[in-house]
């Protein structure tokens, strides 16, 4: 390593909050703002090491995540429920995790990168992605059904921490174009033990690049709990062998996390180098409804977490504030409805996905031996129609 | 010569000046490093035209060469095109493939990563997903493994996941299969994995100016290709001008036949005309097959070649059209035969040739084990005489 780069580090290090002593350990303390009563923290108790702020956003900034939290919650509770109704194969819901979807939306310019799992659906719409569009993957139409360059949001990505690595390589084309683009790229906790996770960290912090990974740490992968993916002190401590920042948020806060969030965007965009992020969160629904929850944790363990509830919190917080009126939150209440709405009216629609797109897009141009087979398969349904 | 101790096959240290030095690489220098010039079919380069400007006659160019002169040609030619991958920066890559380029166009156009496959292949999509066409190194054949999950999951199906929103023009290139007496883990034939993936194309040159056009091709295509080089082939020579060969490409002078026709819709070449029985085979197995033809044709038996050259998309047309012609055929290749590309062949001709067809298709490849050790290898590989065998058991009379 040259002199320069490691200049460079220690002074991203600085610009972080980080000692030059700790080196690349993270932040102490998980930075929390609002506590799970909605009350707001005093300065000492908000985690921050002496000297660095973790502004509070503007009120219009605040209140319109709050909008967002809103119509997240809704939109998880319905998708879950269309489920039930068996008019989509599967969903992932991210309930109680709303707050840390919505903020890693909102940090985000109009020309950054957003690169989701799974899981992350609300965070996809809050991006701006129409919710029916974002749902065709779950209803079983297609494997995407956005366009990713029209929003700058990667496809939701199943294989675990693959996605990392595009948003690496979308920060780095992007840094070649001498563009200021930043890229968040989300994962689980459990992911993090997957060696896409370890290499996209690593060429992240190798190149130098506005990257920031954040981890939605709910506690479990599928059943596996946290204590079986890693013994060490915290995700957030992974940056350290990476020469990389990283810190600690409530992942139920929303003030925090935007407060976090969009400092880090702003310090990797400024050439602080990448930074990770790890949220403290609970997924309160099953992993998926396919899944039986009560085989791998106790129901105390979920009550206790509910109280944490950051639609709950961010609601008091802001009516204590005088930001949220009465009036206001009925219109944002009615908005979800409306989006649920839609929801409900677009996946209740019939849809025909056409049996010939199959072979569309496999290649630019289909190669004859997918010529052959789909004419084959016109022929086949030429013959169920006419029998 | 040691095979045993050097385990990848790069350059020993203080090697470096004096050439494309690649260890154990240079014993693989055989017989079969003759000049494999075609005399027909679909795309064959013709005899470079009598430029007045250029009157010196053109001179012995290596496959390495040739690569070397399509990639650097391609980043001239496209803004986009980005070359990575481990060790071949300011080294040129442990064959010297990217030799020259990192200080020709800039570490932003030609760089090292850290050593991570998955990592490399992961990158370019993203790359390729922010505009641009990556044209990565995988190492080795056996090396390129780790990267199998983002092949495969992600460069493979994102245009189709996506309706063709996000293509990934992406070029994979993979030194790949024997012959070099290289240790274990460098010798891999692993060309059927990625034509078993639908949305990946498959291609493998056999000849220096295959290799340069076909790179090219690769290069400017919207769809991900494994770009498949046989390493024993990286030092054969043949008299190419590589400057007539870019005015070719880039002029399209060949389109319709050429080498974009041919990522498109299948380019198998004609090798060597024959008439008595048609080999199959592609890569670092046309050299072989070649000899096998001449060695034939003095016992009196034309034998044509067909060098496959994409494996995917396929060329059912032209291997088809030979079959039917001559009767009968053997397919080649180094992989393990079990469930490989050379089964695929051997099924897709008797499905379409069986009328024609005097005797079953014969395969002809490497054993379902594991890829030998250097002592050992020369058992595994497909021989002129394992070749010749199977000829003789093509029922050819009474
Ligand atoms: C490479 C890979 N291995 C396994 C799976 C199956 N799988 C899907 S989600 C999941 C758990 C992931 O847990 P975590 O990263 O904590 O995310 P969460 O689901 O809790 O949001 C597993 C094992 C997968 N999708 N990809
Ligand atoms: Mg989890």
């Amino acid at each position: 390593m040259s002199d320069d780069v490691r200049t460079d580090i220690a002074e991203a290090a600085r610009s972080f909050g980080i000692t030059p002593e700790d080196y690349m350990l993270p932040a102490r303390h998980l930075i929390r703002i609002v506590d799970q009563d909605g009350k707001v923290l005093s300065t000492e108790e908000q985690g921050a090491e002496p000297g660095h702020d973790y502004p509070v956003p503007a009120d219009e900034d605040l209140l319109e995540a709050y909008r967002r939290l809103v119509a997240g919650r809704r939109i998880n509770d319905q998708n879950s429920a269309l489920v039930r109704q068996g008019r989509m194969a599967v969903y992932p819901s991210s309930h109680g995790q709303e707050a840390c979807q919505v903020a890693a939306a909102a940090c985000l310019g109009e020309g950054d990168w957003l690169f989701p799992t799974y899981r992350d659906t609300v965070a996809v719409i809050s991006r701006g992605v129409d919710p029916v569009e974002a749902m065709t993957i779950f209803r079983g139409d297609w494997h995407g059904g956005f366009d990713p360059r029209q929003h700058k949001v990667g496809i939701q990505s199943t294989p675990l921490t693959t996605q990392l690595l595009h948003a690496v390589g979308v920060a780095h084309a992007a840094r070649l174009r001498g563009e200021d683009t930043v890229v968040v790229a989300l994962c689980g906790d459990g992911a993090t033990s997957e060696g896409d996770f370890h290499e996209a960290l690593n060429f992240a912090a190798v190149f130098h690049l506005p990257v920031i990974f954040f981890v939605q740490n709910n506690q479990y992968a599928i059943s596996v709990p946290l204590a079986r993916q890693t013994v060490a002190p915290s995700l957030a401590h992974k940056a350290v062998g990476y020469g990389m920042a990283g810190e600690r948020v409530d992942g139920n806060d929303l003030v925090a996390l935007l407060a976090v969030l969009e400092r880090g965007v702003r310090l990797v965009r400024g050439g602080a180098g990448p930074l990770l992020v790890e949220a403290h969160t609970y997924r309160i629904q099953a992993h998926t409804n396919a899944d039986d929850a009560t085989r791998y944790r106790e129901d105390a363990e979920v009550q206790e977490w509910l109280a944490k509830d950051p639609v709950k919190r961010m609601r008091t917080y802001l009516t204590d504030r005088g930001l949220l009126t009465e009036e206001l939150q009925s219109r944002y209440e009615q908005e979800a409805e409306d989006i649920a709405a839609a929801l409900r009216e677009g996946m209740n629609r019939e849809s025909t996905p056409d049996p010939q797109d199959l072979f569309a897009h496999v290649y630019s141009v289909p190669t004859p031996q997918l010529a052959e087979q789909s004419a084959m398969l016109a022929e086949e349904l030429s013959r169920e129609e006419a029998s | 010569m040691s095979t045993t101790q050097n385990t990848d096959a790069g350059p020993r240290p203080g090697s470096a000046q004096t050439g494309p030095d690649t260890g154990e690489i240079t014993v693989a220098v055989d017989a079969a490093r003759e000049s494999t010039t075609r005399a027909g079919g679909a795309g064959i380069p013709q005899p470079r035209p009598e430029s007045p400007a250029a009157p010196v006659p053109a001179g012995p160019v290596t496959m390495a060469k040739a690569l070397n002169a399509a990639l650097a040609d391609a980043l001239s030619a496209d803004a986009g095109v980005v070359v990575f991958g481990e060790d071949v920066g300011t080294l040129g890559g442990v064959f010297r493939i990217t030799d020259g380029l990192a200080a020709r166009f800039g570490t932003d156009r030609c760089f090292d990563t850290p050593l991570a496959e998955s990592g490399i292949a992961g990158m370019s999509v993203g790359m390729a997903i922010n505009g641009m066409r990556p044209v990565i190194e995988m190492q080795f054949d056996a090396f390129a493994y780790p990267a199998f999950e983002q092949i495969a999951s992600h460069i493979a199906k994102m245009s189709n996941r996506t309706r063709g929103a996000l293509p990934m023009p992406i070029v994979i290139r993979i030194p790949y299969a024997g012959g070099i007496g290289g240790v274990e883990h460098h010798c891999d034939s692993s060309e059927a994995y990625y034509a078993h993936t639908p949305g990946l194309k498959v291609v493998t040159p056999a000849t220096v100016t295959d290799a340069y056009l076909l790179l090219r091709a690769a290069i400017d295509s919207d769809d991900p290709i494994v770009f498949m080089e046989p390493k024993k082939l990286y030092f054969s020579k043949d008299r190419v001008d590589l400057d007539a060969l870019r005015e070719q490409y880039e002029s399209g002078a060949s389109a319709g036949a050429g080498p974009r026709a041919a990522l498109e819709s299948g380019g198998a070449a004609v090798a060597r005309t024959g008439t008595d029985a048609t080999l199959i085979a592609y890569g670092p197995s046309v050299p072989t097959a070649l000899a096998a033809a001449a060695a034939a044709a003095e016992e009196g038996r034309s034998l044509e070649v067909v060098d496959v050259r994409t494996i995917v998309p396929f060329d059912d047309a032209t291997v088809s059209e030979s079959v039917r012609r001559t009767g009968r055929a053997v397919v080649i290749s180094e992989e393990s035969g079990f469930a490989s590309v050379a089964s695929e062949i051997a099924a897709r001709v008797q499905e379409r040739c069986f009328h024609s067809l005097a005797a079953p298709v014969l395969r002809v490849t490497g054993f379902d084990i594991p890829y030998p050790a250097p002592k050992l290898e020369h058992h595994f590989l497909p021989g002129v005489d394992r070749i010749l065998d199977a000829v003789d058991d093509l029922q050819w009379e009474d």
